[in-house]
């Protein structure tokens, strides 16, 4: 399925495996966390890099202590409502400090990709049949955040603005 | 003439200068108006068929947009309840544009209209734009408008203006990345009083403002896990004083927690109360507390400088210094008695001498409970304009007020009120009903609540006895989601669906104040004409129990609630 | 709340996704205004049927919220047994200037 980074399709190096596919020789792979438990030797010992999937009842604490090996970590919107991996991401960059890739995948709509964004997604896998210019224009289309978050701190609020962190003292 | 009292007319000022509403920078105008656009897109492409209703459903909820029984209905945010006339005028005009010429203010200090269709609904939030207003968060599941008490700014009693802390929520909510998809909406309700008008109790977060006796930091005592619905609780108390440089970074916690743990198997289930409940209030406590010890506080820290910026936009009025005793007042009352009995429950006490608050009753007898009429909000606006600075205010109980009303123009106010059907002397008396949509209106009711409550208001319709019953709050549900606060009332009702037809249940005991409480179900339900009669025989067991002074909710706190019971089944 | 429908005869309600106004399916499948006009579907095939045309109709964007409700054949038309299902087709009993009940009957 096609990935998007900053609204366009990029070229993939990352193979998702399902659990009962082999682990190839070569090439970057995402697998389960049950299978990063189970079979985390076998995947370290490879060249190539390991990602791993988290479903959304999966917190971020799961998988804290491997954060070191891993270089990506996926997480799961089973319904575009599900919203706890907004806070998966957020925590993993936040509280984790993971500086590795944070991809987005299931059901996700153009309208959540400026959020994603804000907690720290990289990049969102989308079905083919729904890659469009709605991705791109959805992280144009509103230039202020009040918030603090991740991400660009371009068009802060007056409150944003206000909130320390946000600004050099 | 009096509009030479209103300082701004004086100065060439608009009317409505100095209504304490929070007035748009460039970034929040910048805001808005992207984010119309951006509605005007997602419409498009529901159109078109790029998104399906499913997916629709959710960000049209988020942009105020449900469909209903017969149309689809758009909820305006009015934030903490504050209005300009400016704001109210344009209220007006989109009822009469694009509506149907009224608007129904709602519990959640919100308007409601009840016929746009969907193509007009971009151009409708364009308009409110242009006056700072949207429909934003005011459905979905997402924090919702922040609501406060309707005095704030004006009442004896308070410690800290909820307004500025309410607009510094409404911005840190205000399409929040990570709490946007939450499992159900969240609400959040902030007194600045230790007597609490918000009945933040029943809240999934309710926030009292508090002064530490030793240091003398403000700040909150924070209130989590409570709500109504169909399993009301009372919000647990989760820390006695956060102070209010922290909020930010607490409230961050607190949602961080629920996003993670709330229920999304069960959307019954789904509100933070019952997390709270599920896991007990102490672990789910401990979870806020380490999640909070872990945040990167720095970054959530209200900077008293922005308090300050905000603050500005809530600036008192200029009010003028006036005797506390109105000689005009007082000759008015003592000639028309009308006006004397409107004074005995429509006033509240103003914290600067020569002023008062009036509360405009959205609850004639007979009439619609928080509906007004288009005319009728722009009569509101212009005697804001003259005797209010411009400033309107909606309760919570579906009411409006004007704050800041001299005591010499309130006898022409209210001649000027009751002339447009506004002028009715129920406040907080039997016919001040709250009552939901119901089933006149709402796709998820079960039954009527609307006719329910213009029936009691009718067969209590002499004010006289009204007045003689005292306060009496009467709160109505078409269902058990308990839009109409039904658990909370003095006399709480709830429609339930029985073979088809309409059944009515009596709760007593509820009340939404400083000492929450919810209500009991008495016994069996009454059908649609029963009813009535119940809740006259409720009242007429409180007059023979009653001790002089008493209220209906002292009363029944004392006797129990048997004689009410022997009384509504005693045939049976 | 919605009632789940169990009766032999049923009719098609939805509303109409550009201005929200309640319709129903009318014989030869086209929505109408007026509850008395909506087509009356005996038995399971009948109804599944129309459900799926309806169904298909959500998907081409012409309306929404669409599902089956009970229904009884009067001399007046097709009439919904459920009360919500009769308020759906007047408007609201409070305001009896506003929704279809306002509306001319058609001839």
């Amino acid at each position: 399925m096609p990935v998007l980074d900053r609204g366009l399709p990029i070229d993939d190096r990352w193979t998702d495996l399902a659990d009962d596919q082999d682990i190839p020789a070569e090439g970057a792979v995402i697998v389960s966390l049950e299978r990063w438990r189970t079979e985390r030797d076998a995947l370290t010992s490879r060249r190539d890099a390991v990602g791993v999937r988290l479903k959304s009842n999966q917190l971020a604490t799961e998988i804290a202590d491997d954060l070191g090996s891993l270089s990506l970590v996926a997480l799961e919107f089973p319904k575009f409502r599900d919203g706890r991996a907004f806070s998966a991401a957020r925590e993993l960059r936040e509280r984790f400090d993971y500086k590795g890739e944070i991809r987005a995948f299931g059901h996700i709509i153009p309208d959540q990709y400026l959020f994603l964004t804000r907690v720290g997604v990289d990049t969102v896998v989308v079905p083919a049949d729904r890659v469009g210019p709605a991705w791109a224009h959805a992280l144009k289309e509103i230039s202020v955040a009040f918030q603090p978050a991740l991400g660009s701190e371009e068009g802060t609020s007056l409150l944003r603005r206000h909130l320390k962190g946000t600004v050099p003292a | 003439m009096p509009d030479t009292h209103s300082p701004a007319i004086r100065s060439n000022q608009p009317a409505d200068a100095h209504a304490a509403v929070y007035r748009y920078d460039e970034f929040d105008k910048t805001f808005i108006f992207e984010r119309v656009e951006q509605f005007r897109a997602q419409v498009e492409r529901r159109l078109k068929g790029e998104i399906t209703e499913e997916e629709f459903k959710p960000i049209r909820l988020m942009n105020g947009l449900y469909l209903q029984l017969h149309a689809y209905m758009l909820r305006v945010a009015v934030p903490y309840g504050m209005l300009s006339s400016t704001q109210v005028r344009r209220l007006a005009r989109i009822a009469r544009v694009y509506d149907k010429g009224y608007g129904h203010f709602t519990t959640r200090q919100n308007i409601q209209f009840n016929w746009p269709k969907l193509e007009d609904v971009p151009t409708i939030l364009r308009e409110l734009a242009e006056v700072d207003m949207h429909a934003i968060q005011t459905s979905g599941n997402c924090i919702r408008n922040v609501t406060t008490d309707q005095f704030c700014g004006a009442a004896a009693d308070e410690l800290v203006d909820p307004r500025v802390y309410a607009e510094i929520l409404r911005q840190w909510s205000t399409m929040h990345p990570e709490f946007t998809y939450l499992p159900r909406k969240f609400k959040i309700a902030i007194t600045g009083s230790p007597n609490d008008r918000a009945a933040v109790q029943v809240h999934d977060i309710g926030l009292i403002a508090k002064k530490d006796e030793v240091t003398g930091r403000v700040g909150f005592t924070v209130y989590v896990g409570g709500g109504q619905g169909r399993t009301p609780y009372l919000a647990v108390k989760a820390r006695d004083f956060v102070p209010v440089e922290e909020i930010i970074g607490y409230l961050e916690a607190i949602l961080r927690v629920y996003n993670q743990l709330g229920r999304r198997d069960n959307i019954y289930k789904a509100r933070i109360k019952i997390t709270v409940n599920e896991m007990g209030a102490d672990k789910f406590i401990g979870l806020i507390e380490e999640e909070y010890a872990r945040l990167p506080r720095q970054k959530f820290y209200v900077d008293p400088a922005i308090v300050d910026a905000i603050q500005t936009h809530f600036a008192p009025p200029p009010w003028v210094d006036l005797p506390a005793i109105s000689d005009s007042f007082e000759a008015a009352k003592a000639a028309d008695p009308a006006f004397a009995r409107w004074t005995r429950t429509n006033l509240t006490e103003h914290k600067t001498p020569g002023y008062a608050i009036a509360t405009i009753s959205l609850k004639p007898i007979g009439g619609i409970p928080g509906d007004a009429e288009a005319d009728q909000l722009e009569t509101v606006a212009d005697l804001a304009d003259l005797y209010s600075f411009g400033e309107v205010r909606v309760t919570h109980e579906q009411n409006l007020v004007l704050a800041h009303v001299r005591k010499d123009d309130l006898y022409p106010l209210w001649k000027a009120l009751d002339a447009a059907g506004l002028g009715t002397a129920n406040a907080g008396l039997i016919s001040d009903i709250i009552a939901c949509p119901g089933l006149d209106y709402c796709a998820l009711a079960n039954t009527r609540a609307i006719p329910v409550a213009q029936r009691i208001a009718e067969r209590f319709a002499d004010l006289d006895r009204q007045h003689d019953l005292g306060e009496l709050k009467v709160k109505i549900s078409g269902c058990i989601n308990a839009c109409g606060h039904h658990h909370v009332g003095h006399i709480g009702i709830l429609g339930v669906d029985k073979k088809g037809e309409e059944f009515f249940q009596i709760l007593l005991g509820g009340d939404a104040g400083t000492n929450a409480a919810l209500g009991e179900i008495v016994g069996p339900g009454f059908d649609y004409d029963g009813i009535i009669d119940a809740v006259e025989t409720v009242v007429n067991t409180f007059v023979k129990l009653r001790q002089p002074g008493e209220i209906f909710i002292q009363t029944l706190a004392r006797t129990g609630h048997a004689p009410f019971k022997e009384a509504l089944y005693a045939r049976a | 709340m919605l009632v789940k429908a169990k009766g032999t005869q049923q009719s098609v309600a939805a509303s109409r996704l550009l201005d929200g106004e309640a319709v129903w399916l009318g014989t030869g499948n086209i929505w109408v205004e007026d509850v008395a006009q909506a087509a009356v579907f005996d038995g399971a095939d009948a109804i599944a049927e129309a459900l799926a045309f309806a169904k298909a109709e959500e998907k081409r964007q012409i309306v929404v919220d669409v599902y089956p409700l009970d229904v009884e054949i009067t001399e007046a038309g097709t009439r919904p047994t459920h009360l919500r299902e009769r308020l759906k087709g007047i408007g609201p009993t409070v305001r009896r200037d506003l929704g279809k009940q306002a509306r001319q009957p058609a001839a």
